[in-house]
This record gives structure tokens, C-alpha cells and sequence, in this order.
């Protein structure tokens, strides 16, 4: 009594719905403590037993919910409650309550399937809509399957109503239930077929979104939609069946012949904009190979453009972006409205204007192109300027720089976006200036000059959004410091003092760079003293001086850094002050015989370094770096003091000798030398690029156990030397690769028997590295895949299709006559795209039952099938095709999946057996192997049609493609 | 380049539950919500930074500019009326156009509901504006394109919910209940 009494008087002064939201308006105590002091009321009120009053509480929870996003999961039995009042009202306000806040997770699901059961039997229809409406909200496996029956019904119920909402909810009960549409999907194409407009308008809608995701198993439908896309005065429904049409098109060239005509009659008489955009973008995108239909498609898309309407305008450019591949002209007579839209005031528009003219670049036209965008960035606001920055650094970057032949110009419009003022792509730039410098050789004499211009530079330091770039910069200079023309200014440059203004981590990449730059400088000074000395001894060195006093180090280290030295730079060096302030200590002579020696005739530069320069270079490197041999940055201090303490030896040998005698100086230069040269070998160790997965596919060697204890650990570190330094200093960079050397030099300190296998492993992996290096003629493939430790001869078949694929699209591709380039593209350096992520795959097979449900139901429930063996052309190959390469696809053969689909086909609703997880697993292999019948087929078909997408070779895992003839009836033939 | 893929993939795995509209939501000028309808499966936190985020974009956007944003993958598209914008989400591939007449049909019906609506209507009727959209629109698929039919179907579910409010209220009900 005492309850409802309270009840009672909770219902009599309640607030209502009204009272919160004018209370929440006025506002008197702050919102905030307005809601929380009404979440209070409400959590009493709904507890009420009076279902009026704990039906207000939750409405007005869910007002706060929607709209000020309060939490309200935890009323969600009290929404139940209300859910199976017998009043509408209440529970109009339940069902709404749910709809909105409900998810899959709701705990309280697993109780309304009866409730849900219950009102979907309804006689009332608006009570079947309210439960059809949150089952298309929070639709679970479970739900869907207990609900099939219910839903089956109400598809043919006489209230057009009821069964409309019916069809629309049914695709949600499809994707979570599959074997409901072995139940229900006969229905569903009753609908289609049937009289009435609006179930009709439904089932479209339906067969709209399965058809995107798996077209081919709707091609037997094919005739109704036609009948629909001639017969149809609705809008809405037109343009969802254009959209049928727009994925089933591609897939059978009788249907596309036979819809050209009817969408050509619409586009031009429609005055409906949308439905008028819609038929372009079909025209575009499927019937491609219809030239009268394009060009009114274009001419239709022109006067998009000149509308005023910038939405209009909008879809005008997308709709060009869409034809570009393949139908360059369209483009180029309207590049005067695209090229202005690049100015546009509505920077969605500029930004759909500047996709556009990137979808044109081509190896021919990239040059012009970027000159051209990147005069507009110079021009535009800074948001903008960065979408044009990034855009140029994505399409020229794209699929190995496929784009750019001439590197040196790119490398140096590289350099030229970092000096944009509003340039905050760093980050980008940074990353492919290093990557360029370990795939393409060629480039890197101008990387290293670009690299010099940026660190020389000391305005560029105090901008953060270039540390980046400086760090690359660095980098790139102290690695190749070879190809500089002056190392001294690049001494100079990377220890000023503004470097101060750099992060730590970049400074240390500085350090570093300064580190190898002295390094360099004083081995070509000792070198050259060298050439001097066995001169005046001409007998030793014909003895061979090199190989006895210094060992196979000599040979290795002269080969290595001879040819890095400069052509172009030697006349300068002529003229540099330290080339005047040279006396004639070193005899040309020499000079040539060392080169001799050597088998080089490049002729070094040594005049350039003399004791006097060398010294001076030494004491600046001393002077920068002294104070941070105290720097609490661990990176930093350790670096300098690496250098301090090579730059004190070479002090002792270097300027000793000044008092020293003739004889000494030579024992001690000798010494010099040598520990020069053993640091320049470290340093001159080649880096290339290592494919993100190469780790994974060397085998572990036998006799190795990788878990156990590394009681060794402390002498492995006590004899890290110099060399780990290269690779330290890569991984500050992020270049995820490993040093060969120096890591299996540790090794061979420690233990002997892995060692030489992982040696020979790594000399194996190299040698491999070495064949994939391509030849430098342009006609040879573009593609390279880096081959598993375990290629098989299906992947190299593979291989050779798509290479063959390739070069076909590169031809297509190039629409004038190819310019004589100066010079042949450089070699670039490919390795693998690694491989799909598994979970990709899981997602396809989950997807693919759904497809496979759908062709068991049209095969089994109409008779028009005149094979079994309806592939089903999956939506996810798409996804492939645009992704990597799915190399490990359980190598089962063709024929063999093609006999587990038909056994799969013939099995048929059995499927609905109770064990079903299993079944499940078993299908999706069997999928794995439709799939690829699939994709070998979509990959035919473009073939065959020469089109110019770019085709990714990833997605062809079929060779021998098995013909099909998809089923058609005669009446659109 | 991981965590890029996973999002990638679960953008895949969100396109292919749900259909055509992801959700659609009511912003005024000031940037109040007025009405949020989630067709795809959003936390409550995803909630709040999307709106934070659309209306940030959306509210900026001068006038005479195009009606369609594109915002992580997906296309906004967006149109005013008086001091109120009207957001759909839609996928790429999606007619904007469509959306758009979309909205403007829903707009159309609530005026005629409303009889010339203005934002208070909506502010107070806020479930109103829930069954209306419901009628409208069914899991993200446009659903009934006759104002006359949707109109009639509101005016049916109202007198259902009056009688049932009248039971309800009158005072025997209530006085059989408290002496139960």
C-alpha cells in the first residue's frame, strides 16, 4: 500500500517531458546540475510500479540521452518493462527508448525476442512497425534466427505497410542470419515482381545493397530490374536500380548493351538532378565502352560544371575524377573550369579540383603539373597549400615513384616544398627523401646536394615543422658525404650553432652526420698522404705495400670509397682556399699510380685536404661539441663524445709529426690510416632497403634457441664497437632495417655455429636482394615481388600473368607519343608490398556467406540456373585488388575448389544442421577457392577489355580460369 | 601502417552492416543537438566526438557553399533551414543529390506536421521528430517517398496514443490504481 501510495503521489507531481526541457531552457542552476538533479528524479520515478509514470521517467531519459548524451544502458530493463506495456503509448516510448540507446552488447536482448515475437504478430500495424524498427536496430544472430519465421510472414502481408518495413528490416536478418534467406528470399523477389509500388520500392533498396556487395549473384534477377528501369516513374527507386545496374553491368556486356539506350532516355529527358547525376555515374563508371553514351554523360557533366550551384559544380569534378583514367579528353576540354576551380572559394570544391588533376599525372605530364600546383600552394591558404603538398607527395610516391623518371627533379622539388612557409608535410617528406636515397642510386649525388641547401641553411632550423626534413637531410649528407662537393661547409653547416634549436633525437642524427662527414674528410687527408709517401718509394709499392702492411681492409676500403668521390667537383677543388694553401707535397704521380693500383681512374681530390684544413676541421668539431659532452640527452653525449674521442686520437697522430721524424710520421700516418679505415669500412657498408617481412621468412637456422637465457648478454655489450653506431642511428630514423654487417659481426664474437649460418643466410638473402634488382631499360616489368622463402610455381606463373597485365596498362596508360627522355629512368629498388593482414580474409569469408546463401537460394528456388557453378564475384576482391598481395592463400588447386563449391551448391539448405560452426569453417575454405575463381575471372574480363585501371597484381591467385556463362534468360539477349 | 589497415578494416566491416545512412543528426546554429538518429553502431563516447567533430566542420561553412563534406571516408551531407542543419552520413559511393532531397522531404513533412515548423516545435516534440524520421526512414533506407501517406500514418499512431493517454488519465483509473 505504502508503495503505490508513494507511486501515486509521484505520478500527481511528477515533471513532466515538458517541465525538463523548459527547465533545462531557463537554465537557473546550470545545465549540468540541472540534468543531474533530474537524472536523480528519474532514477526513483522509474522504478515506479505505475507504468505512466515510469514511462514519463524514460522519455525523458532518453531526451537526455539524445540529445545531451547522458548515459542510459543502465535503464535499459526498465525500457523492456515498458516495451511490453499493453498500451501504445507506452510502448511507443519503450520501442523508441530502445532504438536509440540498445546495441548488440545490451545484455537485456536475450529477453525481448518474445516480446519482439509477440508484437511482430500484431494485428495492429503500427505495433508490427514499432518491433520491425528496432529489430533493424539492434538485429542479433540470435534475434534474426528466432524472428526468420515472423518476418517470413509478414513479407507477404496483405497491409502494404507492414510488408514494406518487413523487406527493409529483412536485409539486416540476412547479413546477421544467413540461412534466413534460403527462407525468405523467394519472397523477397516476389516483392520485387509483384504489383505493388512501394513493397517494390523496398525490395529494390534491398537488392541495391546486396548487389554491392556481390553483383554476380543477382545477374538472373537482371530482367526485373530492367522491367523496373523502363518501366519506373519514381526517382528514388531509379535510382537505386541504376545502381543494380551500375555493378552488374561490367559483369555482362549483353546487359550493358541492352541498358545503354534506357539510361541515355533518361539522362536526357529527367529533370531531377540526382537521378540525372546517377545516370552519369553509371554511364562512367560501367559502360565506359558506349562513346555516345559517354559524351552525353560529358556534355551533361559540362553543365554541372557551369552552374552556379556549387554542389553542382561539386559532383561535376567528381564525376570527371571518375571518367580520368580512361577518358582523358573528357578532362582536357574541361580544363579551363578545372584548373579555375582550383581557386574556388568553397574549399571542398579546390579539393575536388585538386584530386581531379591528379588523377591526370602521368609520367609525361608530372613535371608540368606539379610546377603548376605548386605555384597554387605558394598562392593559397595554408590548409590548402598542405592538401596540395600531400597529394603531389602521395601520386608521385605511388606504387615506387612509378610516376617519376627523372629523379634529380624530383629530389629537388622535394626540396622545394620544404621551403613553402606553410609546409607542414615534414613528416612525409622526410620519410621518402630517405627512401628514395636507399632505392634509387642515381638520385642520390643530387639528394646529397638538396640535402647540403637544406642544412646549410640556418633559417630552416627554427621551424619545427622541418626538423624532420633537416634530419633526413643530415642523415643523407653524412651517408653520402662522398658526393659533396665541399664535406668542410658540411662540417661547418652540421655543427653551427643554431642546431641548438633542434630536437634531441634530430641533433643526434646531426652529431652522427658530422661524425661520418670527419671521417670521410680524414681518409681521403690520409689517403692522400699516402699517395705521397710510396711515391718517394716506388719499389715498395709495386711489392704490393697495401695488401702486406694493411690486409685485405686496403683493397675493400679504396674500392669502396674511390668511385663515391666527385667528377664534377674537381675543378672547383682547384680553386678552394684549401687547394691555394697546399704547397707541392703531393705529386700527381702518386696520385695515378694509387688509382692504378686500384684499377680506378677517377681522379680524387685530394688536393683539397691538407694537414693545415684537416687540423683546423678538427678543432672546430672539437669546439661545437665540447659543451655537449655534458648534455643530459644520452644520444647526444654519446655521440659527441664518440667524436671527441676519435677526433683526441687522431690529434696525437696528426699533428705529432710536425716535430717528428720522417720515418716516425710514416709508422704513425700508417696507424692513423688504419684505424681510419676501419671506422670509413664500417660507415661505407651499402644499406638497402629490407622488405618489412624479410625477418619472417628466413628459416631459423638449426641448433638455434631463440628462448633461451642471454647469459652472454653483458659481453655482447662490452664488445659493441663503433659499427653497431650506423645501425643505431637508423633506428632513430625509423627505417625499420638492420645493419648486416654489424650484427653478424657480434655474432661471430660469441658463437661460432649459428653465426655462419646466419652469415651465409644473410650473404643468400643478399644475393637474392641483388637478382631482384631490375635492369634499368623502361620496358622491362615494373613489377617485383620480393618471393617468399617458399615461392612456388604458381606464384612465379602468377607473376608473369600480372607482369604481362602490367605492361598492357602501362601502354594504355601513356596517350601521347613518349618524349626521349635524356637519360633512362634509374633503377628503383622494389621489394615486396608485404602481405594482406589475415583478418581481411576473415572478413571476406564472413561476407561471402552471405553471398553464398543468396546464390543457394536463387539456384535452389528458381529453376532458371543452368550451372551450378555460379561463381560468386566477391565485392571483397575489390578490396584485394586495391590492397597488397595475399601471398599465402592455402595453395589447394583450382579444380578442387571448383568441385567443393559444387558439393557446396548441391548441399544446400542443409547447412541450417545443427553444427553449424563447423560447417561455417569448413564453407569459408571452400570459399577461399570460389573467390579466387572469381577474381581470375574479374581479372580476364579486364584484361580483355584492355582497360587502363591500374590493375593490382595481388588479387590474381587463379591461373587457369575455368569459362562461365552466367545465367541470363534469352529474353535480354 | 598496422593500426592503419585495422581502421581500414573496421571501417569495412561498419560499411557492410549497415545500409545506406549512417546517421543523421540536427545541429543549430549555436551548435545544439537537437536530434540524433544512429543507424550504425556508435559508443556513446564515438557519439559525442562525432558530433563535436561534424559541427565544428559544418557550422563553419559559409553559405553558398556546397552541401557535402567529406569526413573520415564517409560524405556529409548537410543543409539549413532557418537556424537549424539537417546532417545526413552517408557512404562514398552514396547520390548526394538524393540526400539531399532526402532531407528536404523530411523537412517537408515535419512544416507539414508542425504546420510551418521552427526549431522550438522540434525542441519540444522531440520524439515526434523520432517516429517522423522513423516513417521516413527504415535501417538507413528511405522508406516512404508520399508526404500525404506519412502524414496520414502520423495522424493514425497520435489518436492511438491519445486514447490510450485518456484511459489513462481519467480519474477513476487513477483512483482504482491507488487503492489496488
Amino acid at each position: 500500500m505504502a508503495t503505490t501510495a508513494s507511486s501515486f503521489m509521484d505520478s500527481l507531481f511528477q515533471r513532466t517531458l515538458d517541465d525538463l526541457i523548459k527547465g533545462l531552457r531557463h537554465n537557473l542552476i546550470g545545465e549540468q546540475l540541472f540534468i543531474s538533479k533530474s537524472l536523480e528524479d528519474i532514477r526513483k520515478e522509474i522504478k515506479s510500479t505505475d507504468l505512466q509514470t515510469k514511462s514519463i521517467a524514460l522519455e525523458k531519459l532518453t531526451y537526455l540521452s539524445s540529445i545531451h548524451g547522458i548515459d542510459m544502458s543502465w535503464a535499459a530493463f526498465h525500457a523492456v518493462e515498458i516495451m511490453s506495456s499493453s498500451r501504445f503509448s507506452h510502448k511507443k516510448i519503450g520501442y523508441l527508448a530502445a532504438s536509440l540507446s540498445f546495441n548488440e552488447s545490451t545484455e537485456v536482448l536475450l529477453l525481448i525476442t518474445n516480446q519482439l515475437r509477440k508484437d511482430l504478430s500484431s494485428t495492429n500495424e503500427f505495433e508490427v512497425n514499432l518491433a520491425l524498427e528496432c529489430l533493424s536496430v539492434i538485429a542479433t544472430i540470435d534475434l534474426a534466427r528466432d524472428l526468420t519465421p515472423e518476418l517470413f510472414t509478414l513479407l507477404s502481408s496483405s497491409k502494404v505497410y507492414v510488408r514494406k518495413k518487413a523487406i527493409a528490416v529483412i536485409f539486416k536478418v540476412f547479413e546477421k542470419y544467413q540461412d534466413s534467406v534460403g527462407v525468405c528470399f523467394k519472397r523477397l523477389v516476389e516483392n520485387l515482381e509483384g504489383s505493388d509500388g512501394k513493397s517494390m520500392s523496398a525490395a529494390v533498396g534491398v537488392f541495391c545493397e546486396l548487389a554491392a556487395k556481390d553483383p554476380r549473384a543477382y545477374l538472373p534477377l537482371a530482367p526485373e530490374f530492367y522491367r523496373i528501369l523502363v518501366d519506373c516513374r519514381n526517382n528514388w527507386v531509379l535510382i537505386k536500380v541504376l545502381k543494380i545496374f551500375a555493378s552488374l553491368a561490367p559483369l555482362e556486356p549483353r546487359l550493358a548493351k541492352r541498358i545503354v539506350e534506357p539510361i541515355c532516355e533518361l539522362m536526357r529527358k529527367t529533370g531531377a538532378k540526382s537521378l540525372l547525376f546517377e545516370c552519369i555515374r553509371t554511364v562512367v563508371t560501367s559502360l565506359g565502352e558506349y562513346e555516345s553514351a559517354v559524351r552525353l554523360a560529358v556534355s551533361k557533366t559540362r553543365e554541372f560544371l557551369s552552374d552556379d550551384d556549387s554542389n553542382l559544380k561539386y559532383l561535376g569534378l567528381q564525376a570527371l575524377t571518375i571518367m580520368g583514367p580512361k577518358h582523358l579528353w573528357a578532362i582536357l576540354e574541361n580544363k579551363e573550369v578545372v584548373i579555375k576551380s582550383l581557386s574556388d572559394t568553397d574549399s571542398n570544391v579546390k579539393l575536388a579540383a585538386l584530386r581531379l588533376v591528379m588523377t591526370m599525372v602521368s609520367e609525361d605530364n608530372v613535371i608540368e603539373i606539379c610546377r603548376v600546383l605548386l605555384n597554387y600552394s605558394l598562392k593559397s591558404d595554408p590548409e590548402f597549400c598542405n592538401e596540395i603538398l600531400s597529394s603531389i607527395l602521395f601520386t608521385c610516391s605511388r606504387n615506387f615513384y612509378e610516376i617519376i623518371v627523372d629523379f634529380d627533379w624530383y629530389v629537388s622539388l622535394l626540396g622545394e616544398m620544404s621551403r613553402i612557409p606553410n609546409c607542414q608535410k615534414g613528416e612525409e617528406i622526410e620519410s621518402q627523401l630517405i627512401d628514395i636515397c636507399l632505392r634509387v642510386e642515381d638520385a642520390r649525388p643530387e639528394l646529397v646536394r638538396v640535402g647540403r641547401d637544406l642544412v646549410i641553411d640556418p633559417a630552416l632550423l627554427g621551424n619545427p615543422f622541418l626538423h624532420g626534413i633537416l634530419s633526413a637531410a643530415a642523415w643523407v649528407s653524412g651517408e653520402y658525404v662522398e658526393f659533396a662537393k665541399s664535406p668542410f661547409e658540411l662540417l661547418e653547416a652540421l655543427l653551427q650553432p643554431r642546431t641548438n634549436l633542434l630536437p634531441s633525437s634530430v641533433r643526434s642524427v646531426y652529431i652522427q652526420s658530422s661524425f661520418k662527414v670527419l671521417v670521410f674528410c680524414l681518409h681521403s687527408y690520409l689517403l692522400n698522404n699516402e699517395a705521397h709517401i710510396p711515391s718517394s718509394s716506388p719499389e715498395k709499392l709495386a711489392s704490393g705495400v697495401p695488401d702486406t702492411v694493411l690486409g685485405d681492409g686496403f683493397l675493400e676500403a679504396s674500392v669502396i670509397t674511390a668511385p663515391k668521390s666527385i667528377v664534377e667537383s674537381e675543378h672547383d677543388a682547384d680553386f678552394s682556399p684549401g687547394a691555394s694553401n697546399h704547397g707541392v707535397s703531393v705529386e700527381n704521380d702518386g696520385e695515378d699510380v694509387i688509382h692504378g693500383q686500384t684499377s680506378l681512374s677517377v681522379p680524387l681530390e685530394k688536393d683539397y685536404f691538407t694537414r693545415e684544413s684537416i687540423i683546423k676541421l678538427l678543432d672546430m668539431s672539437e669546439m661545437a661539441l665540447g659543451p655537449l659532452l655534458e648534455s643530459h640527452e644520452v644520444e647526444i653525449q654519446e655521440r659527441s663524445r664518440n667524436v671527441i674521442g676519435l677526433i683526441e686520437l687522431i690529434k696525437q697522430e696528426i699533428t705529432g709529426p710536425l716535430v717528428k721524424k720522417e720515418t716516425d710520421d710514416m709508422r704513425d700516418e700508417f696507424k692513423a690510416l688504419n684505424m681510419i679505415r676501419l671506422i670509413c669500412d664500417g660507415f661505407s657498408e651499402e644499406l638497402g632497403p629490407v622488405p618489412v617481412t624479410a625477418q619472417e621468412r628466413v628459416p631459423v637456422p638449426e641448433g638455434l634457441t631463440l628462448v633461451e637465457n642471454l647469459c652472454d648478454l653483458d659481453t655482447i655489450f662490452a664488445d659493441m664497437n663503433l659499427l653497431t653506431q650506423s645501425s643505431l642511428i637508423l633506428g632513430t630514423l625509423n627505417l625499420g632495417e638492420t645493419t648486416g654487417g654489424s650484427l653478424s659481426d657480434l655474432q661471430t664474437k660469441d658463437d661460432l655455429e649459428p653465426a655462419t649460418e646466419s652469415t651465409s643466410l644473410l650473404s643468400e638473402h643478399r644475393k637474392r636482394h641483388g637478382l631482384y634488382y631490375l635492369p634499368s631499360e623502361k620496358s622491362n616489368s615494373l613489377y617485383n615481388a620480393y618471393p617468399p622463402a617458399n615461392d612456388s610455381l604458381l606464384q612465379q606463373n602468377e607473376n608473369d600473368h600480372v607482369d604481362d597485365l602490367v605492361k598492357l596498362t602501362e601502354q594504355s596508360l601513356v596517350p601521347k607519343k613518349k618524349p626521349s627522355h635524356a637519360k633512362p629512368r634509374p633503377v628503383v629498388v622494389k621489394l615486396d608490398e608485404g602481405d594482406v593482414p589475415i583478418t581481411s580474409r576473415k572478413l571476406e569469408s564472413e561476407e561471402n556467406l552471405l553471398s553464398g546463401a543468396v546464390r543457394d537460394a536463387l539456384l535452389g528456388n528458381e529453376d532458371k540456373s543452368t550451372s551450378a557453378k555460379v561463381p560468386c564475384g566477391k565485392s571483397s576482391s575489390k578490396r584485394i585488388e586495391k590492397g597488397k598481395q595475399s601471398v599465402d592463400v592455402p595453395s589447394e588447386s583450382n579444380d578442387n575448389a571448383a568441385d567443393k563449391g559444387k558439393a557446396d551448391v548441391g548441399k544446400g539448405s542443409s547447412r541450417r544442421s545443427k553444427g553449424r560452426g563447423k560447417e561455417r569453417k569448413h564453407k569459408s575454405g571452400v570459399k577461399g577457392g570460389t573467390q579466387r575463381e572469381g577474381n581470375g575471372q574479374r581479372e580476364n574480363l579486364k584484361s580483355s577489355r584492355t582497360s587502363k585501371h591500374k590493375t593490382h597484381h595481388g588479387a590474381v591467385d587463379s591461373v587457369n580460369v575455368i569459362p562461365q556463362t552466367p545465367v541470363i534468360p534469352d529474353f535480354l539477349l | 601502417v598496422l593500426s592503419a589497415s585495422f581502421i581500414y578494416i573496421a571501417a569495412l566491416l561498419r560499411t557492410s552492416l549497415v545500409k545506406m545512412i549512417h546517421f543523421v543528426l540536427l545541429i543549430s546554429r549555436q551548435g545544439k543537438v537537437r536530434l540524433t538518429k544512429w543507424y550504425s553502431p556508435y559508443s556513446q563516447k564515438e557519439r559525442s566526438k562525432v558530433i563535436r567533430e561534424l559541427s565544428g566542420v559544418i557550422l563553419a561553412r559559409g553559405p553558398k557553399l556546397c552541401n557535402f563534406v567529406e569526413w573520415r571516408g564517409y560524405k556529409v551531407v548537410y543543409k539549413r533551414y532557418a537556424s537549424l542543419y539537417f546532417c545526413m552520413c552517408v557512404d562514398q559511393e552514396d547520390n548526394e543529390l538524393e540526400v539531399l532531397e532526402m532531407i528536404h522531404h523530411y523537412v517537408e513533412i515535419l512544416d507539414r506536421y508542425f504546420g510551418s515548423v521552427c526549431e522550438l516545435d522540434l525542441i519540444f516534440n522531440f520524439h515526434k521528430a523520432y517516429y517522423i524520421l522513423d516513417e521516413l526512414l527504415l535501417a538507413g533506407e528511405l522508406q516512404e517517398s508520399s508526404k500525404k501517406t506519412v502524414a496520414r500514418l502520423i495522424a493514425a499512431q497520435d489518436s492511438l496514443v491519445e486514447t490510450a493517454k485518456e484511459q489513462a488519465n481519467s480519474i477513476s483509473n487513477m483512483i482504482a490504481q491507488a487503492t489496488k
